[in-house]
C-alpha cells in the first residue's frame, strides 16, 4: 500500500507533524529506528522503578497551541511549573532562586543590591525581545529573494512587528542580537555569581561561549517559551519529558496514524526528482506519496539520500550547516536526596536547576577545553531532580537526577587535524570530572548512585541520530535562523527532492522540544496538498 | 560619586521562608489586625484592613488614623552636590526648597517618560531624603555620575507612621509634640524617648495629617504613645483599603496603579510622560538641564502628547473599578485607573487615562460591569471631566490646625 505520508523518525517534531497530517485526514505512517518513540523527548527504565528523562530534561518551548489542538492533556500529558534552583559558589556561598519576587530580590540583594533591583529592567527587556519573536514562532520564514506574494506578505508581517517598536528599542534588539551574553549582562549586572545564573541559557546546547558574539540570542530562545502563560518558564514533564512522545505517539493512533519501531531507514527512494518511499535497512521499501524528515538536515540529506539526487550548492551548504556538538549528560539513579552542603534545611532551591559554575570566566575556560578538543575538565552542568516534585519517576525517597554537562566536543583531539573518536575510556572520564564536581558540594553524593547512564556526542549521535551530537539539530547562531535555516531558499520545510521534506529542529524556529518545526512543516505539506489544515488552530495572538 | 551605596546588613539564609519582611510596628499591627488580611507592598507586610474598612476611612475623615508607611522606598542624598543632583534627577527645582520644607515631585527617564513620584524633604543645605514608590538603586546610582554626592538607601533605617484625620493635630498636641505652628509640606524634630522623631505635615489623604519617622528601635514606644494620646479622640490603626479609598477622594495618583512607570513597561507604548499624567506643572524648565527635558521640551512644543489624565464624575453610585471609555459609546477612548462611590463627597469620583484628542471628555461613555447576586449588568453612562482633588477641606491646611 501507499502511505499519503511516511514520517522518518519518532521524536517530537517527527509526531506532531504525523499528527496534524492524520486529523486533516492523510493515511500516515511513522517509522523509528530504535525500538522506542521519543527521539530526544524520551523515558526509559534503565533501572528497574526508575523513569529517566534520557536527553532532554525540562519543557516550556512546547507550544500550547501544539497541545492544545491534538488534544495532549487528554492523552496524559502534565507540564508542572518547578520552582527553586541556585548556583554554588566556590567557598561555600550560595546564589539560590525563588518564584516570589521579594523573596528572589533580597537573594540577589545578598550578592548585590544594585543588582536585585537591576534584574527588574533586565526582565523587562528580555521579555521585550521575547514578545517580538514569538509570533514568528508558528509561520514560515518568508524568502526574502523571491517576490512571491506569500513571501512578500511574511517580509510585511515582520516588518510590521519593527516598525512597532522605537528607534531606540531596535537598537537595543539588534545589539542583544548580536552581542555576546557575557558583554549583555555587563550591562546590568555587577555580582559574578548572578551573572553566571543568567548566562546559562545562553550557553545550554550551543558550541560558544558565553564570550562568543550571539550567544546572547541562544538566552533568548531559552526565554521564549512560557508554562500556562508565565514567559521564561521551565517546567518538568510528568513522568520524565518521553510523556510528551507518547501523549502524542496516543494522539496519533487515536487519528488513525500508524508507527513502526526498530525500523532504521536506509534510503530515501527517489525517481525522476520525486521521493517515492523509503527502503530500511532490513531490505523492506515502504511507498509514500511524501516523505517526512525528522531527522536533522545533515543526516536526512546526505546519509539517506543520493549526493546525485541534489543540486551542488544545497549539498555544499548542508555539509557547512553547524551541527557542532558541545554537550554531554549524566542520568542518575540515586537511592536518597543529595545534601548540598550550602543550603539551609528546607531551601527549595533543590528542586531546580543547580550549577556549579560561579563566574562567566569559568564558563569561558569550560569551554576553551572545548576549542581545544577536549571535554570541560571543571565542566559547566545543569542539574535537576525532577523527582522533587514528580512522585511518578520514582519510588518515594529514591530520586532521578539529570545533568546536562558542557562542554564535550564532537570528537576528541585537534579539531583542526579531525580529531578522533570518543573512546569508552574518554567517556568514563568524561562522567567523573561530573560526578566529582557534584560531590565537591553534596558530599556523599557519589554513595547514593545505583545506576549512571553517560552519554557523549558519541551517543547522542549513535542513540538519537543527532548529527555530532548537537542537541538543536543546528546550531542556534544567528546566521543560522530564520530564512537561512537550514539552507537559504529551503527554509520552507521543503528539499531540492520533490515530496521529501524535513520537519525537525533543522528548521524555523529550531531546537528545544518545541514542536513548532513540526506544526510549520505540516501547515506546509497541507497547502501542498491543497488540504485544509483541520484542528490547527490560529497561533495565539501576543497581547 | 564619593563612595559605594550603603548596604543594608543581608538578610539571613532562611528569608525564603519569609518572602515578605515585617516593619518594625509589625508586633502592634499583627495584634491590631482582626482578619490578619495583609498585602504585599514593596516587599513588606502591610494590612489591607484591620477589621471594617468603612469604619477605618470613617474614622481618617472624622477622628484620627495611624497608616504604617515604613515600607515605602526611602533614599539619603547628602554631599556638596546634592541639590545639583536632585535638580538633574526630578522635575521640580530643588534648589527652591527651603530646609525643613518637603515638595511633591517626580521624575523621568531620558526619553521622558515618568519613572516614579514621590517626596524630597530638605533636611538640611546638602541632605535630603527622597521617599517613593518603586525601588530605584541602579537609577539612582547611575544618575549621580560626575556628582559628589552620598547615596544611601535607608528604607530599612526608617520606620515611619501616617497620622491622618481632622483630629490628628489634636492627637499629637496631646502626646506632648509641639506642631501647632507647623505648615502644611513643612517639618520639625521633637524629642522623643530616647532620641527624636521627625514630623512632616504630609499625608496622602488630602486631610489635615501628619507623618512620623523615627528610628526602627524607637517605633513600637512611638506607636504605644500615639494609641494612648489617642485614646479619647478615636485613634484607631487602618489599612491600604481606607487609605487608597482617600487617597482618591483627595485625587492623587498613585505609581504602578494610576499608571506604570517607565522601567516596568513591557509594552512600550503603556509609558507615561508627566504631561500625559498631569504633572507637566512640576516641571522647572528654567532650572537648566535635567534628565528627559530634551523630550519633553520636544512634547511640550510639538504638543504631541498622547494621552491624558482626568477626574471624573459619573452619575449614580456604582463604582466604575476597571472599566474602558467609549467616545459616543462605540470607540474605545480610554480607560479608568481608580474608581468609587465617595463616602465623603456622596459622589461617583474616578481617575482615567483617555486619549489626548478626547481631554475634554465630551461624549464620553463609560461602560460599568455591575455585580450584583453572581450576575452582571451593564451599564453605559456618561461622564464628565471634574478638577481635581474631589475632597480638599479648608481645614488640610489651617495653620495654626483646628482641633477637630
Amino acid at each position: 500500500m501507499t502511505y499519503d505520508a511516511l514520517i522518518l523518525g519518532a521524536g517530537h517534531n517527527g509526531l506532531v507533524t504525523a499528527c496534524y497530517l492524520a486529523r486533516a485526514g492523510m493515511k500516515v505512517l511513522v517509522i523509528e529506528k530504535n525500538d522506542w518513540v521519543g527521539g530526544a523527548a524520551v523515558s526509559r527504565e534503565l533501572t528497574p522503578g526508575f523513569t529517566y528523562s534520557n536527553c532532554s530534561y525540562v519543557a516550556s518551548l512546547f507550544r500550547p497551541e501544539i497541545m492544545r489542538d491534538l488534544e495532549l492533556p487528554r492523552h496524559g500529558l502534565q507540564i508542572l511549573p518547578y520552582e527553586g534552583g541556585a548556583v554554588f559558589q566556590e567557598g561555600g556561598g550560595y546564589l539560590g532562586m525563588y518564584r516570589d519576587h521579594d523573596a528572589n530580590r533580597r537573594e540577589f540583594a545578598r550578592h548585590s543590591a544594585r543588582d536585585a533591583e537591576a534584574y527588574d529592567v533586565y526582565s523587562r527587556d528580555v521579555l521585550r525581545y521575547c514578545r517580538f519573536i514569538r509570533p514568528m514562532l508558528l509561520r514560515t520564514p518568508p524568502d526574502p529573494a523571491r517576490f512571491r506574494p506569500r513571501d512578500i506578505g511574511e517580509l510585511l508581517f515582520i516588518g510590521k512587528q519593527v516598525s512597532g517598536l522605537s528607534e531606540r528599542q531596535i537598537a537595543d534588539m539588534v545589539r542583544f542580537w548580536t552581542m555576546s551574553i557575557s558583554d549583555y549582562l555587563d550591562h546590568y549586572f555587577e555580582s559574578p555569581v548572578i551573572k553566571a545564573y543568567l548566562a546559562v541559557s545562553a550557553i545550554i546546547g550551543t558550541a560558544l561561549g558565553p564570550m562568543s558574539p550571539g550567544s546572547a540570542y541562544v538566552l533568548l530562545h531559552h526565554y521564549m517559551g512560557d508554562v500556562d502563560g508565565n514567559i521564561g518558564a521551565w517546567g518538568f514533564a510528568r513522568g520524565g519529558m518521553g510523556s510528551i512522545t507518547k501523549a502524542l505517539s496516543s494522539s496519533l493512533q487515536a487519528s488513525g496514524g500508524e508507527i513502526r519501531t526498530g525500523a532504521p531507514v536506509a534510503r530515501v527512494l527517489v525517481k525522476n526528482g520525486r521521493s517515492i518511499g523509503v527502503v530500511l535497512e532490513n531490505g523492506d521499501e515502504i511507498r509514500a506519496k511524501r516523505v517526512i524528515s525528522n531527522m536533522d538536515v545533515k543526516r536526512t540529506m546526505l546519509k539517506h539520500v543520493e549526493e546525485r539526487e541534489l543540486p551542488g550548492d544545497y549539498v555544499a551548504s548542508v555539509k557547512k550547516f553547524k551541527t557542532r556538538g558541545s554537550s554531554g549528560k549524566l542520568n542518575i539513579a540515586l537511592d536518597a536526596a543529595p545534601k548540598f552542603a550550602a543550603l539551609p534545611e528546607g531551601s527549595p532551591a533543590i528542586k531546580g536547576d543547580l550549577h556549579f559554575t560561579d563566574s562567566i570566566e569559568k564558563m569561558e575556560r569550560a569551554y576553551d577545553d572545548w576549542k581545544a578538543g577536549h571535554f570541560s575538565r571543571d565542566p559547566f552542568q545543569d542539574v535537576m531532580i525532577p523527582t522533587m516534585i514528580d512522585p511518578t519517576m520514582t519510588p518515594p525517597g529514591k530520586h532521578f537526577m539529570s545533568c546536562f554537562v558542557q562542554y564535550a566536543p564532537p570528537k576528541i583531539g585537534d579539531l583542526a587535524e579531525g580529531g578522533r573518536d570518543w573512546t569508552d575510556a574518554d567517556r568514563d572520564a568524561f562522567g567523573e570530572a561530573c560526578l566529582n564536581q557534584i560531590e565537591r558540594y553534596a558530599p556523599g553524593f557519589r554513595n547514593l548512585i545505583r545506576h549512571v547512564e553517560i552519554r557523549t556526542p558519541r551517543e547522542l549521535e549513535a542513540e538519537v541520530g543527532l548529527t555530532e551530537g548537537n542537541i538543536f539539530q543546528g546550531e542556534l547562531t544567528f546566521d543560522q535562523l530564520l530564512f537561512n535555516r537550514p539552507v537559504p531558499r529551503y527554509a520552507n520545510y521543503r528539499t531540492p527532492v520533490r515530496d521529501l521534506w524535513i520537519c525537525g529542529s533543522s528548521t524555523h524556529p529550531g531546537g528545544g522540544v518545541m514542536g513548532a518545526p513540526g506544526r510549520n512543516a505540516a501547515s506546509e505539506i497541507l497547502r501542498d496538498a491543497k488540504l485544509s489544515p483541520k484542528d490547527m488552530s490560529d497561533a495565539w495572538p501576543v497581547l | 560619586m564619593s563612595a559605594a551605596p550603603h548596604l543594608n546588613a543581608p538578610p539571613a539564609l532562611t528569608h525564603f521562608t519569609t518572602p515578605l519582611a515585617q516593619t518594625p510596628f509589625h508586633p502592634r499591627t499583627e495584634a491590631a489586625n482582626r482578619l490578619q488580611g495583609w498585602a504585599p507592598w514593596a516587599g513588606y507586610m502591610t494590612a489591607t484592613c484591620f477589621g471594617d474598612s468603612t469604619m477605618e476611612h470613617t474614622a481618617i475623615r472624622n477622628a484620627a488614623t495611624l497608616y504604617d508607611i515604613s515600607p515605602m522606598v526611602k533614599y539619603r542624598i547628602t554631599g556638596p552636590d546634592a541639590v545639583a543632583y536632585l535638580n538633574r534627577l526630578t522635575l521640580r527645582d530643588v534648589g527652591r526648597l527651603a530646609v525643613g520644607q518637603v515638595h511633591y515631585t517626580a521624575w523621568c527617564d531620558d526619553q521622558g517618560k515618568v519613572m516614579d513620584d514621590g517626596t524630597v524633604f530638605r533636611l538640611g543645605p546638602d541632605d535630603f531624603r527622597l521617599c517613593c514608590q518603586e525601588r530605584h538603586l541602579p537609577w539612582l546610582l547611575d544618575s549621580a555620575w560626575g556628582l559628589d554626592i552620598r547615596l544611601r538607601d535607608e528604607t530599612e533605617d526608617l520606620a515611619a507612621l501616617a497620622l491622618q484625620g481632622p483630629v490628628s493635630a489634636t492627637v499629637l498636641a496631646q502626646a506632648g509634640f509641639d506642631i501647632q505652628a507647623l505648615k502644611p509640606f513643612r517639618m520639625t524634630t521633637c524629642p522623643f524617648d530616647t532620641g527624636e522623631v521627625m514630623i512632616s505635615r504630609t499625608g496622602f489623604t488630602g486631610d489635615l495629617g501628619y507623618e512620623l519617622w523615627i528610628s526602627p528601635d524607637l517605633a513600637l514606644p512611638l506607636w504605644d504613645h500615639l494609641m494612648q494620646a489617642g485614646a479619647l479622640y478615636g485613634l484607631m490603626p487602618v489599612g491600604s483599603e481606607a487609605v487608597m479609598l482617600a487617597r482618591l477622594e483627595a485625587g492623587f495618583i498613585t505609581t504602578g496603579m494610576d499608571f506604570v512607570p517607565v522601567q516596568h513597561a513591557v509594552r512600550e507604548d503603556r509609558a507615561r510622560s508627566p504631561f500625559e499624567i498631569g504633572l507637566d506643572w512640576m516641571i522647572a524648565w528654567d532650572k537648566g538641564h535635567f534628565t528627559g527635558r530634551r523630550a519633553l521640551m520636544a512634547e511640550r512644543d510639538g504638543k504631541s502628547s498622547q494621552w491624558a489624565l482626568v477626574g471624573l464624575d459619573i452619575p449614580g453610585n456604582v463604582s466604575a473599578e476597571g472599566a474602558i471609555l467609549y467616545f459616543d459609546k462605540r470607540r474605545e477612548a480610554g480607560f479608568i485607573t481608580a474608581a468609587c462611590w465617595s463616602p465623603t463627597l456622596k459622589r461617583n469620583i474616578a481617575i482615567a487615562q483617555v486619549e489626548a484628542r478626547y481631554d475634554s471628555c465630551d461624549h464620553l461613555w463609560v461602560e460599568i460591569y455591575a455585580l450584583r447576586e453572581l450576575q452582571y449588568q451593564k451599564l453605559m453612562l456618561p461622564v464628565t471631566k471634574t478638577a481635581r482633588p474631589f475632597f480638599a477641606p479648608e481645614r488640610r491646611r489651617a495653620t495654626p490646625p483646628g482641633r477637630f
